[in-house]
């Protein structure tokens, strides 16, 4: 399967099957689009009529570009057959009931009241409650036992605001410290914070024990503090930005997002990213908002074009930041061309509810953080496991090619079939797909795409 | 005349040999949580590249 596209005087195609890319010229470009349509003989008539000028360009030249394309054809780097379909369930079998992540949902409350929040601030449609130490041990434990032979075991502190319990998480992590080496396991523990509660304290353990931390700004004031408020209505943006900017200069500006959320009120969020830069934040996140249908805040269809547009310049700033030597990073567009993927776990789809699970305060298992409170979903509890193998079958039968809406899409192998959760939400089935969300990663690919190539191409001049 | 520059990527169907091991990052587990491909993973079996 190609896919082609121009951006910014560039001719990309891609071989989706087989990894390949390439940067072409406006003939290859044309030869490529008819090679599967039509014969030799009328392309190469066909694009000499187009192209043969007497001057520059010539016949030879055009029949010169098709061998050159029959060649990467032969080679199996253009036009490569899709044969991955028989191997879309051997990662989940393979590794079948082993589980190497959890979501600890260590408080289902929140310190701020957004309105867009997608876990109804914290209660996920629920009770108001915090996670206690023997709920968060005994998580850690089903960790260790059900990870089989798997080393890396990757445990996010999540919620609502996880912070307002920081006293177990401190004790969640020195638990597992004390029984990793025993287990041959790698904890690396994630936090996710609104940041209103981050202090020295937090931002040394931060430092010395999460891998990763996620700060939730969503850019400019006004923009932030239109959803981010506190339950006296009260924006957050200014008491957080200090500590976040304290935290990540501790930090040593890395192994950290600054993580925003893009809705109705800011499909330009160019904008966002640049009040983030300007902040002095260089590795950023910014994701369209997870809503009901129908909710203010949504993306609206009027929305689509800006969005894709932005992603556009968005690409675009990158380069040029790269040139100033004050680069950045944006998370959606790392893409590591030689040492992304291998073709399994690019077709098993997400692992939600196999591999990966979410904890609730009280020991519940979910597929993973956006199903909780969906209890058609709940799969069982740490103390018994996964009770409900019906839903988990239904998320380990979750691959590319579970998704007939995927069949043809270039994009299948870069999305792995995309979110469970989205699709859910926006077909009412874990195997549907969420449209509006695939024009979006559509989009965000072909930038990444391009902006790593152009990185490679001045890399090599 | 070169018409084509090809990017140096890694072979998907070469990765179906060597990989599946399993030992990857979950896929939306440590930013975006919402939104995630698996596009920007990286792969942990360094020999199978």
């Amino acid at each position: 399967m190609v896919h082609q596209y121009k951006l910014a005087n560039y001719n990309i195609v891609l071989d989706s099957c087989s990894g390949g890319i390439h940067v072409v010229d406006d003939i290859a470009y044309d030869i490529i689009a008819s090679f599967e349509k039509d014969s030799k003989d009328n392309i190469i008539k066909n694009i000499s009529e187009k192209y043969v000028n007497g001057n520059d360009i010539t016949l030879k030249d055009i029949e010169e570009c098709y061998m050159q394309i029959e060649e990467l054809k032969e080679m199996g780097k253009l036009f490569t057959e899709d044969s991955f379909e028989s191997m879309a369930g051997k990662l989940k079998e393979k590794t079948s009931g082993v589980v190497k992540a959890l979501c600890l949902h260590i408080a289902h409350t929140c310190n701020l009241n957004c309105e867009y929040c997608f876990a109804s601030q914290g209660k996920y449609h629920g009770e108001r409650a915090v996670m206690s130490f023997e709920v968060g041990k005994r998580a850690l434990d089903f960790l260790v036992e059900n990870s089989g032979t798997r080393r890396n075991l990757e445990v996010d502190f999540f919620g609502g605001e996880p912070l307002m319990n920081f006293d177990v998480v401190k004790q969640l992590v020195a638990y597992a410290r004390s029984i990793e080496k025993e287990h041959n396991k790698n904890f690396r523990f994630t936090l996710t914070t609104n940041g209103l509660l981050i202090d020295d304290d937090v931002i040394e353990f931060a430092n010395k024990e999460c891998a990763n931390v996620v700060l939730s700004l969503d850019g400019r004031k006004e923009i932030h503090d239109r959803f981010r408020v506190d339950y006296a209505g009260n924006g957050s943006w200014e008491r957080i930005v200090p500590k976040f900017q304290k935290l990540v200069v501790a930090r040593g500006h890395k192994n950290y997002y600054m993580r925003g959320t893009f809705t109705h009120a800011n499909p330009d969020f160019l904008k966002d990213i640049q009040q983030m830069l300007d902040l002095g934040f260089t590795e950023l996140s910014m994701e369209p908002v997870v809503c009901a249908p129908g909710d203010p805040s949504e993306l609206t269809k009027e929305d689509l074009p800006i969005v894709l547009e932005q992603y556009e310049k968005l690409a675009e700033l990158m380069l040029k930041r790269d040139e100033e030597g004050k680069p950045f990073t944006f998370y959606h567009y790392m893409i590591d061309l030689t040492g992304g993927p291998c073709i399994y776990k690019r077709i098993s789809g997400c692992g939600s509810g196999t591999e990966y699970m979410a904890v609730t305060p009280w020991g519940d298992l979910y597929p993973c953080h956006q199903f909780v409170g969906e209890e058609e979903y709940k799969l069982g509890d740490i103390w018994n496991g996964v009770t409900n193998k019906k839903a988990q079958c239904e998320f380990a039968s979750c691959n590319v090619y579970a998704r007939p809406d995927c069949a043809d899409c270039w994009a299948k192998l870069y999305c792995s079939g995309g979110c469970a959760a989205n699709a859910y939400h926006s077909t009412g089935s874990v195997t549907g797909v969420y449209k509006y969300g695939c024009e979006l990663f559509k989009k965000r690919m072909e930038c990444a795409i391009f902006v790593e190539i152009v990185r490679k191409l001045k890399s090599k001049q | 005349m070169k018409h084509i520059e090809t990017i140096e990527t890694r072979n998907l169907c070469e990765s179906a040999k060597h990989g599946g091991c399993g030992e990857c990052q979950t896929s939306c587990q440590s930013a975006c949580k919402t939104s995630c491909g698996i596009a920007n993973q990286q792969c942990e079996n360094k020999e199978s590249k």
